[in-house]
């Protein structure tokens, strides 16, 4: 009996079900007509991809002379494991109670919190799951949090109210869905907002943190807010990140 | 037939007294009023179209002026009637010259109500015909080339380019769509005025103009007749422009309309008496021009949650029932929305979604329901995804649902790729044929499960409807009720668009179409 390869870290491939053959699946579709010759586009390009041996399992006549393709193949790329660096949110999540205790402690008063849908995205589903009493998944929104006040202004808000509602409510913190991100629509719109907060003079004084599902942490950042929140992202985490980032930012 | 979860027809007949009076309540509310909206319909419908140099539409043009002149409370009907008698030019003559500055329409000598009708009815009478053609073409396709199976496999296209979306639709259409619906542009809900020509931007949508719903309709009626089916296109007549957009889809011969005013008041903050007077006019236009109506309650269930909250949707389907019915629309027009949305960690779960889905079927049995797919807990994880919308597809099949709004393995990543269409499809046809008779030959567990929950949303919607009939719908909604979302009568969007009618006023569409299609 031989042992399974070891696994070099420096030359990483894809796990089918041996050590370094390099399996992957992916699935397209090609602006031509079903054929044979269609199929052997997708190899041929799939080879270009750095696949070995592609193989098409399936192809499916698309009804407008395109094609659609499931594929494996053996990547031939490695990567180096070792170098890899990813700009994350470096913070210990704490859950609800711990949220509220280290408010109590650390605050010692309650924490606003202005959220919105803003731009024309009506999708509150991500801002609703994140404040509302209710929350998602069993886990509780901000609005329940004791020592949290929590206000969503639900979707379409524009930027000018959103900032408008912050200093009324002089607010600690400002969340921002986005989860219409077709054509790159959340981006002016985010970006907009960070000139409108610096225009008022209060960027630096709120901690300013948008989610969505294709937002990741790095765009955030970018873009000039705190943090970024992605998918599998609960109250907790956007809790944790606030009331720390403020004690932190001396903003208590 | 014997109901299978065992409901008592007391309770739904006293829930639907309920709804009844409810929404009569509120029609006495509705017919007091008019809208910027409900006027600007009214020229569209006789012919008004076109914009001005900075893109505004005519009848947003001639409206806004009778209304800055005073003159919204009588109607716009009226004073195109008169107008017409004055210079002796067709209402759209007027409304150029109105554009232009060249006319005022309050300026002129006024003529009796009875002489302004008088002179409207030959165009409101072509407007009738125009819209009958456009039912009785659709009645000749399916009578000739037929239609496909219920559930009918409901799919949208959502591309911003109207001509990309042809070509999404032309290739759903192939593999099996029996609805497409062009999903609109986000933030079109909230425009006070509809856009006009073919258009090719738009985010996460595509803009409803007239155009465009011409230029979909004809490739769809071309792709039916190849492949010997009727495709229904379907579209939004919702958001601030519900009945203008609800005009223009009977023009051309759109055939499912979402229209759902406590949808705009709670999810586009659209303000509750500037849409329920909307919705009754779109109603009318839709019941009349053969549309299959949409609602949204299924959108309660992405904010609230869906076991708790089954019986809020149950109560609003009771009430669009009832709008519905005030706004001449028979029941096989109506398609009721809901969803299946709980919890796919939910032990038993599937079997909740069954038990509503059935009684849902039951309660409504003529109304071809809406079925709407898991969207809440899609995860990115489309492999999973796809065996979610298997799921709902088997409950749609069992429960007899009429319009499947086909879930995608790709829900919550973007929006549909071509591929991603097929596989649903495929997805579905595999369900419905393989499982086609499985609601004839099953029969449930006295006191079971099933039975029991239904029972037990039938108990509290009807409980919550009495409570809204007691309350008044208006204040129901102000206390957040509904999706637990509140909304104040006098906020929101539009409401400066509401009038009061005064003893003059007439829109003469409301009354034919009501007295029916002859």
């Amino acid at each position: 009996m031989t042992d399974i390869a070891k696994i070099d870290l420096t030359k990483v491939k894809p796990y089918g079900d041996t050590m370094n053959d390099g399996m992957m699946q992916l699935s397209f579709t090609l602006p031509i007509p079903y054929s044979d010759e269609a199929s052997e586009a997708a190899k041929v390009l799939a080879r270009k991809m750095g696949l070995d041996e592609p193989a098409v399992v399936c192809s499916k006549d698309l009804g407008i002379g395109y094609t659609y393709f499931i594929m494996y193949g053996k990547c031939q790329h490695t990567v180096d494991f070792t170098t890899i660096k990813v700009n994350k949110i470096e913070v210990e999540i704490m859950d609800k109670y711990e949220v509220e205790k280290y408010i109590k402690e650390n605050i010692q008063r309650d924490v606003v919190i202005v959220g919105a849908c803003t731009g024309t995205d009506a999708h509150t589903v991500g801002i609703d799951a994140i404040m509302n009493m209710k929350g998602f998944h069993g886990h509780y929104g901000l609005e329940r949090y004791k020592g949290i006040e929590a206000f969503n202004m639900g979707s379409q808000v524009p930027n000018e109210v959103l900032v408008a509602k912050a200093i009324e409510m002089n607010a600690d913190a400002i969340l921002v869905s986005q989860v219409v991100t077709q054509k790159d629509v959340h981006i002016p719109n985010m970006t907009q907002l960070v000139e409108l907060l610096e225009a008022e003079g209060v960027r630096d004084k709120m901690v300013i943190v948008c989610g969505g599902p294709r937002i990741s942490h790095e765009l955030a950042q970018e873009l000039g807010y705190d943090a970024g929140f992605g998918s599998d992202t609960y109250a907790e985490d956007v809790g944790t990140f606030i009331v720390t980032e403020m004690v932190k930012r001396k903003l208590v | 037939m014997k109901s299978k979860l065992n409901l008592d027809p007391a309770i739904i007949a006293s829930a639907r007294n309920a709804a009844n009076n409810i929404a009569e309540d509120m029609q006495i509310f509705i017919e007091r009023h008019t809208t910027v909206s409900t006027e600007r319909t009214i020229l569209r419908l006789l012919g008004v179209d076109g914009i001005d140099e900075v893109e505004r539409p005519l009848p947003n043009i001639v409206v806004d002026a009778i209304n800055e002149g005073g003159g919204l409370s009588r109607g716009i009907a009226y004073w195109m009637g008169n107008a017409m008698i004055k210079t002796g030019l067709s209402p759209q003559q007027i409304s150029e010259k109105v554009s232009s500055g060249d006319l005022d329409l309050m300026k002129l000598e006024t003529v009796s109500t009875k002489e302004a009708e008088a002179q409207i009815m030959p165009l409101v009478q072509e407007a009738l015909d125009k819209i009958k053609l456009q039912s009785k073409k659709r009645d000749n396709y399916l009578s000739t080339i037929g239609e496909g199976k219920k559930p009918y496999l409901y799919l949208i296209v959502a591309t911003g380019n109207i001509y990309e979306d042809v070509l999404q639709a032309e290739a759903a259409g192939r593999q099996g769509a029996d609805i497409i619906a062009v999903i609109r542009t986000t933030g079109q809900s909230l425009l006070d005025y509809v856009p006009y020509g073919p258009t090719t931007e738009g985010f996460g949508g595509t803009y409803a103009t007239q155009e465009n719903f011409r230029i979909m309709r004809k490739k769809l009626d071309e792709v039916g007749e190849e492949v010997g089916r009727y495709i229904r296109l379907c579209n939004y007549s919702s958001g601030l422009c519900m009945p203008e957009i609800a005009a223009m889809g009977a023009i051309e011969r759109l055939d499912v309309m979402l229209n759902d005013a406590l949808y705009g008041i709670l999810f586009r903050d659209i303000n509750m008496q500037r849409t329920l007077v909307d919705q009754y006019f779109s109603r009318v236009i839709i019941g009349y021009s053969g549309i299959i109506m949409n609602t949204g309650e299924d959108n309660y269930l992405t904010t609230s949650d869906a076991i708790e909250e089954a019986h809020t949707v149950l109560a609003s389907q009771f009430m669009n029932e009832q709008f519905a019915l005030k706004a001449g629309i028979p029941e096989e027009q109506m398609g009721l929305g809901h969803a299946f949305e709980m919890d796919p960690n939910t032990e038993n779960g599937f079997l909740l979604e069954l038990s509503q889905a059935i009684m849902a079927k039951e309660i409504f049995p003529k109304a071809p329901l809406k079925y709407m797919p898991p969207t809440k807990f899609m995860t990115g994880n489309i492999f999973k995804g796809h065996i979610q919308d298997a799921l709902f597809n088997m409950v749609a099949i069992w429960s007899g649902q009429g319009l499947q709004l086909l879930g995608m393995l790709t829900e919550a990543i973007h929006t549909p790729h071509l591929q991603d269409r097929m596989l649903a499809i495929e997805n579905a046809k595999y369900i419905f044929n393989n499982a086609r008779d499985i609601g004839e030959e099953v029969e449930f567990k006295e006191n079971g499960i099933i039975q029991k929950r239904a029972q037990e949303v039938l108990n509290s919607a009807e409980k919550m409807l009495k409570e809204i009939e007691k309350e008044g719908l208006f204040s129901t909604i102000e206390k957040g009720k509904f999706a637990g979302v509140k909304r104040p009568k006098d906020g929101g969007k539009g409401l400066h668009g509401v009038a009061l009618k005064d003893e003059q006023y007439f829109n003469p569409f409301i009354t034919l179409m009501l007295g029916g299609g002859k």
